[in-house]
C-alpha cells in the first residue's frame, strides 16, 4: 500500500502516477542512492540503517551474487571472485588500467574493455557495476513503494566517452532509465545549493577511498562549467589506512603475517583512522592468528605526523588545477568537501590553509554527491514547479574534433561547451576527382592527433568527382545530454552521407550489449519526455539567442517583410516555451530556422568568401 | 471535529517544514480521480488560499479547502513505517472502501 509524501504546493501527483526518481553515486569504494521526499533530499538506508553500499561484488560458486558489506568480508578468502573498485576498469582496456599487476583478478585481455574470469564465467566491468546498481535500485523501490521512473547517475568530471558509455550500459543492464549522467563535482555543488547561489568560481575537493579528484567549477546563469580538473588516481583514504597498518607493524614489532591477519589489521587501521576524526586518541587492539597481540594507542597528532606526506600530495594538484584554470586561490568563492576521507581534521586544515577559507562541510561528505544527483533527478522527472526551476547544464570535458592533414586536430566542439550541443563544420576535398574521405574522430586538447584519444573512424564514399576544393562536406558533431557523441558527414551537392554513433573504442560492441540485454533485462526504460522537453527548451534558447545576435549585427540584410516574418516566428517559438509540449517547441524551432535560412545564407555570403576552402581532411585512395 | 495530526505525523511535518526552509503548514484535500473515485492531496502550504479552512494541531497549521472538508472531516493524518518504506497515511472515518493502494477511496 502506497504511503503519501508531502508534495510542493499544487504538485500532488495523480494516484498511481507518482514519478519516483533517484540519484545514484556509483563510487569507487562506496555507492549510495538518494531521493527527494517531502521536499528534502535524503540518502536511503537499508534495514540496518546503513546508507553506504561498499562497491564490492562477489560471484559465488553456488551461482548467487553478493554485493556490499558481505562481499567485503569475502575479499581476503576469495579474492579472484570478489571484485573491488570496478569503477577503475569501466570503459578501459587492460593496457589503460593503472596498477593491474597489483589487482588479484584473473584478467582476460580482449580487444575492448577488460574482462574478469570468475567462477560464474567471464564478466565485464559493466556487468559488475550493474550488480551494484541493481542493489541500489531495489533499495530505492522498496523505500519509495514503487517502480523508479528514472535515475541520475554521477561520474567523475574527467570520465571520457568510453567510461560514460560503460556507466550508461551498466544502468541499462540493471533495468534503469538513466535521465542523465551528472559530473560528481557538479552534483556536490547542487547539493550545497550553489546553483541558486551567487555566480562565481568554486573548487570541489574530493578525497575518496582510493582516488583524489579536484575540480574547478564556474557557475554563471545556472550553468556549471568545469574549468579544470586534476587529482591523483592513486591517492585516497586507503593510503591512510595503509600508513597506520605499517605503523602498527613497526610499533608492535610484528613480522609479516597471514592474509587473514593482514586483513584484520587493516580493518583495525581503518577503524582507528575514522575514529580519530572524533577522538583525540584511539586504542588499536588485535589478537592475531600468529598468536601475537597488538595493543597500541594512536593519537591524532601522531596520525597527522605519519600521514603528513599523503596530505602534502594534494598540494601540487591544487596548485596545478588553479594554474590550468588561470586562477589564484583567492578567486575561489567556496570550497566543497566531498568523499569520506575529507573528514580527517588535518585534511580539512590543509585545504583551509591553501584556499585561505573554511571549506563547506556541513553536509555529510560521503553523501553530497548522491544528494545532488537526487535533486537533479527530481527536477528531470518533473516533480517541481517550473518557475523556481532551473535546468542544470553540464559541459563537454574535453574538446572533440577531427584529424586533418598532417596529423593535426581540427576542433569541432570546444571543451566546456554546454550540453546538449550540435556543431557543424565544412570541409572539402584535397585532390581532383577524389571520391572518398576518411574521418577520424578524436577527443583531447592537444594539437596533434597522436596526443589525443582516438574515438572512432568512418568513411564517406560516393562523392561525385570534382576539382579539389569544390566538394562541400558538412560534418556535424552532436553530443546528447549525457555527453555521448554522434558524428555525421554529408556531401552537400550530392547528398551522400555517412555517420557513426561513437561507440567508444573500449566500449562494448553492439552485439555484446544486445546479448547482455537479452539475458538480463526485461524492460527497457522509456525515453523521458521530461528530458526531451528540457532539451528542446535549451535548444530553443540557443537558437533564439543566436538569431537575436545575428539580427543585431546584420539586420540590414533584410527588408521589412522578411524581418516581420522572422520576428513572428521568434514570437511563436517563445510562446511554445511556456507549454510542456516538446514536439511543439521542435516544430517552432524548425519553422524559425526555415524562416531564417535565406538570412543565414546572405550573412554567409557577406562574410569572407572562400573561408571554407583550404581545410582538408586526409584523403583516402579508393 | 476538524482534522488532526498524530504525534508522529506532527513531528515529521514540523521537521520537513524546517528543513524545507519555508511554508506555514500543510494542506490536506481530495480531488476526484483514481481507481475508486477520490484521491488524497497532501502538500506544503506557502500561503493559504481564499476560503481555506485552517485547523491547528500540535501547533501546526492544517489547511483544507471547503470542498474537500466533507470527505475528510475527522481525519487523523498519521506517519507510518512499513519495512524500508515510510510516509503519511490518512485515517479517514468517512471512507467506505479504499482501492487498496492508500491513494484513492470512496465515500
Ligand atoms: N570519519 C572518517 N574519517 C576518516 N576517513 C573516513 C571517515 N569516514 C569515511 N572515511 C574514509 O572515506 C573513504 C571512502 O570515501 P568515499 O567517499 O565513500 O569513497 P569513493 O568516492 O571512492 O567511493 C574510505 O577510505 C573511508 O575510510
Ligand atoms: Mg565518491
Amino acid at each position: 500500500m502506497a504511503l503519501l509524501h508531502i508534495a510542493e504546493p499544487g504538485m500532488s501527483a495523480e494516484p498511481h502516477k507518482h514519478r519516483l526518481a533517484a540519484g545514484i553515486d556509483l563510487g569507487t569504494t562506496n555507492s549510495l542512492v538518494a531521493t527527494v521526499r517531502n521536499g528534502i533530499a535524503v540518502c536511503l538506508p537499508d534495514e540496518q540503517g546503513r546508507t553506504m553500499v561498499p562497491s564490492v561484488v562477489r560471484y559465488r560458486t553456488d551461482g548467487s551474487i553478493e554485493v556490499g558489506q558481505s562481499a567485503v568480508r569475502a575479499h581476503a578468502t576469495d579474492p579472484k571472485n570478489t571484485i573491488l573498485s570496478v569503477k577503475r576498469l569501466m570503459g578501459r582496456g587492460l593496457r589503460d588500467v593503472a596498477h593491474v599487476e597489483a589487482m588479484p583478478y584473473d584478467f582476460m585481455d580482449s580487444d575492448g574493455m577488460v574482462r574478469l574470469r570468475t567462477v560464474q564465467g567471464v564478466k565485464s566491468p559493466v556487468e559488475v557495476s550493474a550488480e551494484i546498481l541493481r542493489v541500489l535500485a531495489a533499495r530505492a523501490e522498496a523505500s519509495l513503494g514503487g517502480e523508479l521512473t528514472g535515475v541520475v547517475i554521477t561520474v567523475p568530471a574527467y570520465f571520457d566517452d568510453a567510461q560514460r558509455q560503460a556507466t550508461k550500459d551498466a544502468a541499462t543492464l540493471a533495468g534503469l532509465n538513466v535521465l542523465r549522467l551528472l559530473n560528481e563535482p557538479t552534483a556536490a555543488a547542487v547539493a550545497y545549493g550553489l546553483d541558486n547561489a551567487a555566480e562565481g568560481v568554486y573548487a570541489v575537493f574530493d578525497l575518496g577511498g582510493g582516488t583524489f579528484d579536484l575540480s574547478i567549477l564556474k557557475l554563471s546563469r545556472g550553468i556549471f562549467e568545469v574549468l579544470a580538473t586534476n587529482g591523483d588516481s592513486a591517492l585516497g583514504g586507503d593510503d591512510f589506512d595503509h600508513r597506520i597498518f605499517c605503523w602498527v607493524l613497526d610499533r608492535a614489532n610484528i613480522a609479516p603475517h597471514s592474509r587473514e591477519d593482514g586483513r584484520r589489521l587493516l580493518m583495525k587501521a581503518r577503524e582507528a583512522k575514522e575514529l580519530l576524526t572524533v577522538c583525540e586518541e584511539v586504542p588499536i587492539k588485535a589478537s592475531l592468528q600468529s598468536g601475537e597481540e597488538v595493543n597500541l594507542v594512536l593519537t591524532r597528532d601522531e596520525f597527522a605526523h605519519i600521514t603528513e606526506h599523503l596530505v602534502r600530495k594534494t598540494l601540487a594538484p591544487m596548485r596545478k588545477v588553479l594554474r590550468d584554470a588561470g586562477l589564484a586561490p583567492e578567486d575561489v568563492k567556496g570550497v566543497v568537501m566531498v568523499g569520506g576521507a575529507t573528514r580527517m581534521p588535518h585534511v580539512q586544515r590543509a585545504v583551509a590553509e591553501f584556499f585561505d577559507q573554511e571549506p563547506l562541510n556541513n553536509l555529510d561528505p560521503d553523501k553530497v554527491v548522491a544528494l545532488g544527483a537526487a535533486i537533479q533527478a527530481n527536477v528531470l522527472v518533473g516533480n517541481r514547479k517550473d518557475e523556481d526551476d532551473w535546468l542544470l547544464l553540464d559541459v563537454i570535458p574535453l574538446s572533440l574534433g577531427l584529424e586533418t592533414m598532417g596529423g593535426l586536430v581540427e576542433k569541432v566542439i570546444p571543451r566546456n561547451a554546454t550540453l546538449p550541443i550540435a556543431r557543424a563544420q565544412e570541409f572539402t576535398t584535397y585532390k581532383d576527382g577524389q571520391t572518398a574521405m576518411a574521418f577520424h574522430v578524436v577527443q583531447g586538447e592537444r594539437e596533434l592527433v597522436s596526443d589525443c584519444r582516438s574515438l572512432a573512424r568512418f568513411e564517406l564514399r560516393g562523392i561525385p568527382p570534382m576539382v579539389a576544393g569544390a566538394a562541400r562536406i558538412r560534418v556535424t558533431f552532436q553530443v546528447d545530454a549525457d555527453g555521448l557523441l554522434s558524428v555525421a558527414a554529408r556531401e552537400m551537392s550530392s547528398g551522400v552521407e555517412a555517420s557513426v554513433l561513437v561507440k567508444p573504442s573500449y566500449g562494448l560492441s553492439e552485439h555484446e550489449i544486445a546479448e547482455m540485454l537479452r539475458q538480463g533485462m526485461d524492460h527497457a526504460g522509456d525515453d523521458m519526455t521530461a528530458r526531451a522537453l528540457a532539451e528542446q527548451r535549451v535548444e530553443a534558447g540557443r537558437v533564439l539567442e543566436a538569431i537575436e545576435q545575428a539580427l543585431a549585427k546584420d539586420g540590414e540584410l533584410l527588408d521589412a517583410r522578411e524581418r516581420m516574418q522572422i520576428d513572428q516566428s521568434m514570437a511563436a517559438l517563445r510562446a511554445t516555451l511556456d507549454g510542456a509540449d516538446h514536439h511543439a517547441i521542435r516544430q517552432a524551432i524548425d519553422t524559425l530556422s526555415r524562416a531564417t535560412d535565406e538570412f543565414a545564407s546572405r550573412r554567409m555570403d557577406k562574410s569572407i568568401r572562400g573561408a571554407l576552402a583550404g581545410r582538408n581532411i586526409n584523403e583516402i585512395e579508393v | 471535529m476538524g482534522i488532526t495530526l498524530s504525534d508522529s505525523a506532527a513531528k515529521h511535518v514540523a521537521g520537513f517544514i524546517a528543513k524545507r526552509g519555508k511554508g506555514i503548514g500543510i494542506r490536506l484535500g481530495v480531488r476526484t480521480s483514481g481507481c475508486s473515485g477520490m484521491a488524497y492531496k497532501l502538500e506544503f502550504v506557502d500561503e493559504p488560499e481564499e476560503g481555506d479552512l485552517v485547523f491547528e494541531s500540535h501547533g501546526l497549521k492544517v489547511v483544507v479547502d471547503p470542498k474537500s472538508l466533507p470527505y475528510i472531516e475527522g481525519t487523523e493524518l498519521d506517519f507510518v513505517r512499513e519495512g524500508l518504506n515510510e510516509g503519511f497515511r490518512f485515517r479517514n472515518p468517512n471512507v467506505k472502501n479504499e482501492c487498496g493502494c492508500g491513494e484513492s477511496f470512496n465515500v
